[in-house]
């Protein structure tokens, strides 16, 4: 957002709108659009608090009461300066009477200001309630929705955007209801009552003590709008360092290799400079706005001493009205001085309501149908139909057509970026298709229901994440609730279990970012037996034995062999290795199968896929040959050669 | 999906997914709560001194706002006097106008002053403190560029962001705060100083109250501290949660974990709505014990002051004046009370930001150091003995030299050393015992800078930073023209993808170079490793998560990327370690074996024996299997 845009000039003309106090009916009338979305957001952050109906209702009622008994206060010590003077005056006949009276306004000043401070306690409390309640619910939507999102967003956003959005932002609306909405309800029941009740005691007077509140107002809302456009935009440059700060972190290493530091340092300052720049404009504005409206304030106060000494001296006013009125205005220094947090607060809570909400908002391209059923599973046959994947115009997949099923495995093999992990990635509908059609046993994936198809299909990723808990947790992370058994049965077909059991705590060391890290192998075994712990009825291997040993993964295959026989499985992989024994393998290059068939068709063929026979099982062979391997391993027996069984 | 119930039958009784939920959420708790107990400390004098030492360069500024602080205040303090003599002189005396109107101008003259100072005070404190906080961040963050490596090995990246921007915030709203702090401080000193100047009697009298705030205090702090941090455990163990879920969130939609999340997290999340709910109530319980005291005072004035008023020994103005000021009083202590939270946070986010600048910097220039250049780039390792922890050395006296334009490759099992080598002719560590030359020069002895130059460094994981292919390629070499650039990118093979891209060099990458392949992204690196134009090149090569068809090109970039450099290589594929000059075979921290390929190879040693294992990389050899290829060489079947 660049300053003095569109919404800041349009806003600034519509007249009379104190901050806050902006009705729908208000957003709706106006008709730029622009405008529509900064009050839209502040009332849509309103609404959220007034779902809590009764609390906010409570809420104001216990302000009212509050205000009330606040504004009391000046009343009585008038009173009580008329009490003092009453000899003086006249007004009481004796001593005793004076005094008596004194006492009796003693005491109801201190049960009255005790019953304003339980207001203020009530209605403090209830605003906080409502404002902690809001950010609860927006931290669960927020949370759901982020965990709902496709791939296609998650690939695109930053992790520290959304940690922001997911923390500083919905603080910031959250702080919106004590600091902002409620402080201007308030705000603006005392200066009412207060106008209503200086200006019923002696017009000219009231009329003076009040006129700050247009200037306030006037003030309040230009202001408003000028923060709100440079807190988008610090906030924006803020995201920038960020970046920048977690980037030379993770690649710190290569910062030294380079020796690259200075030049990491120089990059930091600029954007850090920048922020600053930025940061430093949105002080000046505020604390101008501040310092003039405390200003204002002042000097209608200095006004009232003015005209009410002279009313005083006139002898039209007692000195206890006019101490009463004092004391008023005494009462409104601090929510006045505190007008300027709640400008602030609305420039934060519209800025920050708005990404929050573009967040909610955003509809996850890939959900249920409306009428979507439970997958049924008979053959467990998969079927992909003249498949085409593409997005940002650029085309990921042609014309893939294959049926997979428990007897037929399919193993995919092709160049980096050909498309192969996509298809990977269509049958759990992690994406859609953009062109023909997936189907499970005849059904249409697009038309079962997401739960029960990711729970039927599951994809050993090349690269897992680990959650910061124990091993058992991370192994059985689809289902915490199984029991050990059945873990250590997963972590020994994925052959990682004698290393768990190496660990300090066994199954429950803590593994991930605060706990003992994995090596790159570990992880894909972990990730396997993740999946095996499924169940899945068709089971993908998305290039998830890359970093593991050929004879490891012979075992693994091994091991996996009674539940593969009732398993649908792909095998995507560089390793020829890994998928020669596949029923068919297709050979993908720029999103298209361009040979297929059996390892034995396709050598024939003499295409692509013998090249890389070639290139990769064959000069191991040779070596083999000249350099006897029985010879120098010893033992006959122990097979840990490529393609031999395990021990 | 029906072999699920083969293994329950005579298992233990299961948990329940709630029971499960729970025994990780208590986990998590006791983990968080350690973590912050260390911090619950409310002050701490030398995170204070501290600070003021970051505070120094802005001496001049923090003098005027400390001039303006006192004179916004002491203005202020003198509206209620102003008050007084209005009431008493001019008022209330028969009433003179004109003395009435020389006050109120005076007044509005003091308005004014009030008004220009604290105009002074916001914007120079609030500038100050947003610079502060830039100077903390900037501060670690050119720290965290020199601290030893085997720190930022240990350390994960968020949790020095959670310093570099969570703590730095938390101590945002404290110098925030403070401002206004420091306003309420002076302006209590201030009424206490009048009160008892106009009428000492009455001034103690109505402080007389002052101490039982303090008494009620002492009863709230344990409550109120335990509130507080507990809603900061809360708060930190919720977000925290949050970021795994986003990190993870491919494994979560895999796993279909979902629901299962969303009922952790809700867990957590009302954990925290009943921490800060609590601390809340705490923090308001002060709210009318404050309005009582303030309720007590005015009465101690209204009975005291008034009686003294009728027998004419106090005037009239002096009692409005009092009750003006204790008006004013209380609201400040309550405001001081409640910065204990923020005081609290921010001595605990300040602890934590020193914890980081702390942290040592072993690896420095010598005074004086060397600036290589032109040097004859040959390397020798004389002896050198390192380890990162004590008594477990890595390397266990290594001697070798590399000639001018060879190339060597380091070879063995994991933990072997070869990724030590490197670093340490990096002079990212510095070595126990020996000497490790380059180019004749002890490296302790240049500039790691200079060393930076003549050494470059192509790591396993190609690391690409945001920004665009080219600033990739050019990186800190700021002197590289666009020609430069395309002609190292076209030496490596990349030049042809990289026009491809939809803006060419211009393209700008994703995070981490999300939109490259890996293929792609190791090429981008070894192109910038030509551009740094290093005379010795440092490489540890990628194991097997590249496929055959990259790697036909990689190995031809590697070829043009050593040709006419002195190479160290950590070796992986048989084609490179078969292309060296000379084969180093590291074991246990020792050289076991060295020569070239066909050499070593009828030596029939242990390299021989580990590659007849036919693994895609040494490191993924088995331990046992290295075991008894070693011993089965010294046994010497």
């Amino acid at each position: 957002m660049l300053r003095g845009n569109p919404t800041a000039t349009s806003t600034v003309g519509r007249p009379g709108t104190a901050p806050g106090v902006a009705t729908p009916a208000a957003a709706q009338e106006n008709g730029e659009q622009k405008v529509r979305i900064d009050t839209g957001v502040i009332w849509r952050i309103t609404r959220l608090g007034l779902q809590y109906r009764w609390l906010s209702a409570f809420t104001v009622i216990a302000i009212i009461v509050s205000v009330a008994f606040q504004l009391w206060i000046p009343t009585i010590l008038g009173h009580a300066v008329d009490n003092a003077r009453a000899l003086a005056t006249g007004e009481a006949a004796s001593y005793d009477a004076a005094r008596h009276a004194l006492i009796l306004t003693a005491i109801l000043l201190v049960i009255v200001s005790v019953l304003r401070g339980l207001g203020a306690m009530v209605h403090t409390n209830l605003s906080e309630i409502i404002a902690q309640k809001v950010a609860f619910d927006l931290r669960m939507q927020f949370y759901e929705k982020l965990q709902r999102q496709s791939f296609k967003y998650h690939d695109r956003a930053h992790v520290g955007d959304l940690m922001t959005l997911g923390i500083l932002d919905i603080e910031f609306v959250r702080q919106f209801y004590p600091g902002g909405i409620f402080r201007t309800v308030f705000i603006i029941v005392l200066v009412i009552v207060g106008a209503y009740m200086l200006l019923s005691a002696d017009l000219v007077l009231g009329l003076v003590g009040m006129s700050f509140v247009p200037f306030v107002a006037w003030r309040a809302v230009v202001t408003r709008i000028k923060l709100r456009v440079l807190w988008n935009d610090i906030q924006e440059r803020l995201a920038i360092l960020t970046r920048a700060m977690e980037e030379n972190l993770g690649g710190i290493r290569v910062v030294r290799a380079f020796a690259a530091q200075d030049h990491e340092i120089r990059k930091f300052e600029a954007i850090s400079d920048d922020s600053l720049t930025r940061i430093n404009q949105a002080i000046s504005v505020r604390v101008r706005n501040d310092v003039v409206i405390q200003y204002a304030f002042l000097l209608s106060w200095a006004g009232m001493l003015w005209f009410g000494g002279l009313r005083v001296i006139d002898g039209t006013l007692t000195l206890g009205q006019l101490t009463a009125f004092l004391a008023f205005m005494g009462l409104m220094m601090n929510p006045v001085r505190q007008l300027g947090f709640v400008v602030n607060s609305y420039a934060r809570a519209s800025s920050s309501g708005e990404r929050v909400f573009e967040t909610l908002d955003m509809v996850p391209d890939i959900q249920d149908k409306p009428n979507a059923k439970p997958v049924r599973l008979s053959t467990k046959t998969l079927r992909f139909e003249n498949v085409y994947f593409g997005f940002r115009g650029e085309r990921f997949l042609e014309d893939i057509t294959f049926e997979a099923g428990p007897g037929h495995t399919i193993g995919i093999v092709g160049p980096p970026g050909s498309g192969k992990s996509t298809i990977a990635h269509l049958v759990p509908r992690f994406y859609d298709v953009t062109g023909g059609r997936v189907t499970i046993d005849g059904q249409d994936i697009r038309d079962v229901t997401l739960e029960s198809l990711r729970h039927s299909v599951s994809v050993v990723q090349q690269d897992t994440f680990l959650f910061t808990t124990t091993v058992f947790e991370n192994v059985a992370y689809s289902d915490p609730s199984v029991p050990q058994e059945a873990v250590e049965q997963a972590t020994g077909r994925a052959q990682l279990d004698n290393y768990i059991k190496r660990l300090p705590g066994g199954y429950d060391t803590v593994v991930g970012e605060r706990g003992v890290s994995l090596s790159g192998g570990q992880r894909q075994r972990m990730s396997i037996a993740r999946s095996v712990m499924l169940h899945p009825a068709i089971l993908i291997f998305d290039d998830s034995t890359a970093a593991i040993d050929a004879a490891t993964e012979n075992r693994i295959r091994a091991a996996l062999k009674d539940v593969m026989k009732d398993t649908t499985v792909i095998i995507i992989s560089h390793r020829l290795s890994s998928l020669m024994n596949c029923n068919e393998i297709l050979f993908i290059d720029k999103g298209r199968i361009i040979e297929r068939g059996s390892h034995g068709e396709l050598l024939k063929q003499g295409g692509r896929y013998h090249d890389l026979y070639e290139l990769q099982i064959k000069p191991s062979q040779e070596l083999g040959e000249k350099y006897s391997i029985k010879a120098m391993v010893g033992a006959p027996d122990d097979g840990a050669v490529a393609g031999g069984q395990s021990p | 999906m029906t072999t699920r119930t083969e293994t329950t039958p005579e298992l233990p009784p299961r948990l329940t997914p709630a029971e499960a939920v729970k025994r990780r959420r208590a986990a998590a708790l006791a983990r968080r709560t350690q973590g912050e107990q260390v911090f619950g400390v409310t002050f701490d004098g030398r995170v204070f001194s501290r600070f003021i030492s970051f505070l120094k360069p802005y001496r001049r500024q923090l003098i005027i706002a400390i001039l303006a602080v006192l004179a916004a205040t002491g203005s202020s303090l003198a509206f209620p006097i102003l008050v007084r003599f209005g009431i008493d002189h001019a008022i209330s005396a028969g009433g003179d106008r004109r003395l009435l109107a020389i006050i109120v101008g005076i007044l509005a003259g003091f308005v004014t002053l009030n008004f220009l100072f604290t105009w002074v005070q916001d914007l120079v404190v609030a500038r100050v403190a947003q610079k502060l906080l830039f100077d903390l961040r900037g501060a670690m963050y050119a720290h965290l560029q020199r601290v030893s490596l085997s720190f930022m090995d240990k350390t994960e990246v968020g949790r020095l962001m959670s310093r570099l921007q969570g703590d730095v915030a938390s101590l945002q709203e404290f110098l925030e705060t403070s401002v206004y702090a420091i306003g309420d401080l002076v302006t209590l000193l201030g009424i206490t100083v009048v009160l008892l100047i106009f009428d000492w009697r009455l001034g103690v009298l109505c402080l007389a109250v002052v101490p039982s705030l303090f008494l009620v205090r002492i009863v709230w702090l344990p409550f109120a501290k335990k509130a507080f941090l507990r809603a900061r455990v809360t708060s930190s163990i919720m977000h925290g949660a949050l970021n795994e879920n986003v990190n993870g969130v491919r494994v979560v939609q895999g796993a279909v974990r979902e629901r299962v999340n969303l009922e952790f997290y809700d867990e957590l999340t009302k954990d925290n709505l009943q921490a800060q709910l609590w601390a809340t109530k705490i923090g308001q319980v002060l709210i009318p014990i404050v309005d009582l005291l303030t309720g007590g005072a005015l009465a101690v004035v209204i009975v005291v002051g008034g009686t003294w008023v009728l027998h004419d020994e106090l005037e009239i103005g002096v009692m409005v004046m009092f009750i003006l000021y204790v008006q004013r009083f209380f609201e400040p202590i309550r405001a001081l009370t409640m910065h204990y939270n923020v005081l609290q946070r921010a001595m605990a986010s300040g602890q934590r930001i020193f914890e980081v600048l702390d942290v040592p910097v072993d690896v420095k220039d010598k005074p004086g150091a060397l600036v290589m250049k032109d040097i004859d780039p040959s390397i020798e390792f004389k002896n050198v003995t390192f380890g990162y922890y004590k008594d477990q050395p890595v390397l266990k006296g290594i001697s070798f030299k590399v000639k001018p334009g060879e190339t060597v490759a380091l070879v063995g099992p994991t933990g072997s050393g070869k990724t030590s080598c490197t670093a340490l002719l990096h002079r990212f560590y510095d070595i126990w015992e020996g000497q490790i030359l380059v180019g004749g020069h002890d490296v302790r002895d240049v500039t790691q800078e200079s060393l930076g130059h003549q050494v470059a460094m192509v790591l396993q994981d190609p690391y690409l930073f945001s920004g665009t292919v080219y600033d990739n390629i050019r990186y800190n070499k700021d002197s590289a023209t666009r020609e430069q650039v395309e002609t190292a990118a076209t030496a490596v093979g990349a030049h042809e993808f990289i026009l491809k891209l939809p803006q060419g060099y211009d393209t700008v990458l994703e995070q981490r170079g999300g939109n490259l392949s890996l293929g792609q992204r190791q090429l981008v690196s070894f192109a910038r490793a030509i551009v740094a134009d290093a005379k010795i090149l440092v490489l540890d090569e990628a194991t097997a998560s590249i496929d055959s068809y990259t790697e036909m090109q990689i190995q031809r970039a590697l070829k043009t990327l050593l040709e006419g450099r002195t190479g160290v290589v950590i070796a992986h594929r048989l084609a490179t370690i078969r292309g060296a000059d000379r084969i180093i075979v590291l074991q246990d921290g020792m050289i076991i074996e060295e020569g070239r390929h066909d050499q070593l190879m009828d030596k029939r040693g242990l390299y021989a024996r580990l590659y007849s294992l036919n693994y895609s990389s040494f490191d993924d050899i088995p331990d046992d299997l290295v075991k008894q290829a070693v011993s089965s060489m010294k046994t010497g079947t």
